[in-house]
């Protein structure tokens, strides 16, 4: 299968205008507003953004899985021909694992500590392929096989609490693709993880999304982990999207001052800064009118653009075929 | 005998120690108490099974000669007032003590698991209406709940366990809902929804294995009671009627000969004591084996 049909037919994942709400006390907040966002088939996109940015919920919106109270309240969510807003949570539960799938920040901690790992990749196969106990069993022991699992038969008779988190990773990597869903979304898959385990988990990811055709949504604030894994990157700020474009001319040429900020503040070997550089301010609510970076904008306070703080810059092409939302990348 | 049920949050264990359930057993298998306890058990369950062959007499043959014979090697524990041997009674009525455990802590278990889970990971008003349901079943007294249940269903020994099970619900269904809201919210199950798991299926085959262990071991304290429940029914004559071989019916029936021939008051008064302690000890076995902050 290839994995570089980008943005050019119909793509497999296609968010418009996402909008999921939480209700406080203090009125709702809008945790995703806005959200433009599109996945073709077999590509790996980045969504990167801060803290609190709203890529996890964006992530549970696309599965159904946002918690009471909060709830999608506008936008649409297309997954090839199926709107995923539009379906009854029993057909929603028929496409979880079964076409989208995903996998958590805690590696540990997503697994049932009470049985056996193999049985809970064997599962999978009993109650969505009807297999046997012994062949569901077998085809559990392949995957584990498959993800880097030493000795997978043995492996396959442990517990979570057994085995290491950059393994517990792999198990969940294996659990998430048995079925060989279409989409695969990785929530911060490597963070709770040693850096050294980090690069392997990632290559595991990158290598068996390919081999099964399957698109990756890799939810990540590292930067480094999407220059080193995705065909095209989304950058989130404040709930919605400010940046796509493919990876390499992202990181050759950043438009919006925030994503420019973010890679200004990755340090560099051989460079020797007393302090690592940093965007300052933090995250403005999506409340107001107006860019919401604008309070933070280094580029708006050099270039005095007024309409920042009142008008809403749209989405415009980059000339790569991406997407920038800001007035000065547009001026 | 005392009618408090044993609080719940007391014995509401994280479920830390589940998966190692190799470890458990071994730390069992190294603790005196648990020998002691599941010794006493396991004889209790094999006086059971195999009692026409361990008794000396018809536990229920009347013979007015032999009538109130102190123990002696003849009659191991004496006889009775007619003259029945009290030793094939007591061992007969280790069948009776096993069926009421067995009766009432499942029909306690099953009903109360069940409301249990179904408030703990239900909506939010069927949460409302099953633990307000559970208040009220709380707001009465344990002895007076059960004989208001005796009271519709008539006195015999199957409505004093159904009476007993009852009564045992709210204990039950406390405890698992409380477990169930610490587990529901865990990534893993989160993972089991986002692996598109039905409601039932992440019920049954994921937040239920996680809260067995706390369960096992509030049973372990919840049983003894209910079985000392059946018994004093059985005392005040709403429970097992005569002639059953039951320990709280034979204690009632002499009562009148306590200073007469004591043995035959001392004898079910004993058995009641010693398997009451089996569990009650296996129990505290339990939970300082499961309980993670003991150890």
């Amino acid at each position: 299968m290839t994995c570089s049909t980008r943005g050019a037919a119909e793509p497999l994942l296609r968010i418009e205008a996402l909008r999921t709400e939480f209700p406080t006390n203090a009125g709702p907040v809008r945790a995703v507003d806005g959200l433009d966002l599109t996945i073709g088939s077999g590509e790996i996109l980045g969504l990167v953004g801060e803290s609190g940015c709203g890529k996890t919920v964006t992530a549970l919106s696309v599965l159904g899985l946002v918690d009471r109270p909060g709830r999608v309240t506008g936008g649409a969510i297309r997954f090839g021909e199926t709107d995923l807003l539009a379906l009854p949570p029993a057909r929603m539960a028929a496409i979880r694992g079964e076409r989208i799938a995903m996998i958590f920040q805690q590696p540990r901690g997503s697994l049932n500590p009470v049985m056996r790992i193999g049985s809970q990749i064997a599962e999978q196969f009993i109650r969505r392929r009807a297999l046997g106990r012994a062949e569901a069993w077998a085809r559990a022991v392949a995957l584990l096989r498959a993800v880097g699992i030493p000795a997978p038969e043995s492996g396959a008779r442990a517990y979570p609490h057994e085995i290491s988190g950059g393994q517990a990773q792999r198990v969940m990597i294996a659990i998430a693709l048995a079925l060989e869903p279409q989409l695969l979304i990785a929530d911060e898959p490597t963070t709770a993880l040693d850096v050294t385990v980090q690069a392997q988990v990632l290559a595991l990811l990158r290598e068996r999304c390919r081999t099964l055709g399957t698109a990756l949504m890799l939810v990540t604030h590292d930067l480094g982990v999407v220059a080193q894994l995705a065909d095209r990157v989304t950058v989130m700020y404040a709930g919605h999207a400010v940046e796509t474009a493919p990876v390499a001319s992202l990181f050759a040429r950043p438009m919006h001052p925030y994503t420019q900020g973010l890679l200004a503040a990755i340090p560099r070997p051989g460079e020797n800064r007393e302090r690592l550089a940093e965007i300052p301010g933090s995250v403005a609510l999506a409340t107001q009118t107006g860019c919401r970076f604008a309070a933070r904008c280094a580029e708006r306070t050099r270039l005095h653009l007024d309409r920042c703080e009142n008008e809403m810059p749209p989405l415009v092409p980059r000339p790569d075929g991406g997407m920038v939302r800001c007035w000065a990348a547009q001026s | 005998m005392s009618f408090t049920t044993a609080e719940p949050s007391l014995l509401a264990l994280p479920a830390a120690a589940a998966g190692s359930r190799r470890a458990t057993l071994h730390a069992l298998l190294h603790n005196r108490t648990a020998w002691i306890g599941g010794g006493v058990l396991l004889l209790i369950i094999f006086a059971a099974a195999f009692a026409p062959w361990i008794v000396p007499y018809d536990p229920y043959r009347v013979d007015p000669i032999v009538r109130l014979q102190p123990p002696s090697l003849a009659h191991l524990f004496g006889t009775d007032a007619l003259g029945r041997d009290i030793f094939s009674r007591i061992v007969y009525g280790t069948r009776l003590f096993l069926l009421i455990c067995a009766i009432a802590a499942s029909i306690a278990a099953s009903i109360g698991v069940t409301l249990g889970l179904l408030a703990g990971s239900g909506p939010a008003w069927l949460d409302m209406l099953i633990m307000r349901l559970i208040d009220v079943l709380l707001a009465f007294p344990y002895i007076l709940l059960v004989l208001a249940v005796i009271a519709i269903l008539g006195p015999s020994l199957w409505t004093a366990m159904v009476a007993v099970g009852i009564a045992g619900i709210p204990g039950y269904a406390r405890l698992v809902r409380a477990e169930v809201l610490s587990v529901r919210s865990l990534e893993y199950v989160e993972a089991m929804r986002a692996a598109g798991a039905g409601v039932w299926r992440i019920r049954l085959g994921t937040i239920l294995p996680n809260v067995v262990s706390p369960l096992i071991v509030y049973g372990t304290f919840a049983t003894p009671l209910a079985v000392l429940a059946a018994a004093a029914l059985s005392f005040l004559g709403l429970g097992a009627q005569p002639p059953a071989a039951e320990w709280g019916a034979m204690l009632v029936n002499a009562r009148t000969l306590m200073f007469t021939a004591w043995w035959t008051v001392a004898a079910p008064g004993m058995a009641i004591f010693v398997a009451i302690l089996s569990l009650n000890l296996l129990g505290n076995a339990l939970r300082d084996v499961l309980d993670p902050r003991s150890r």
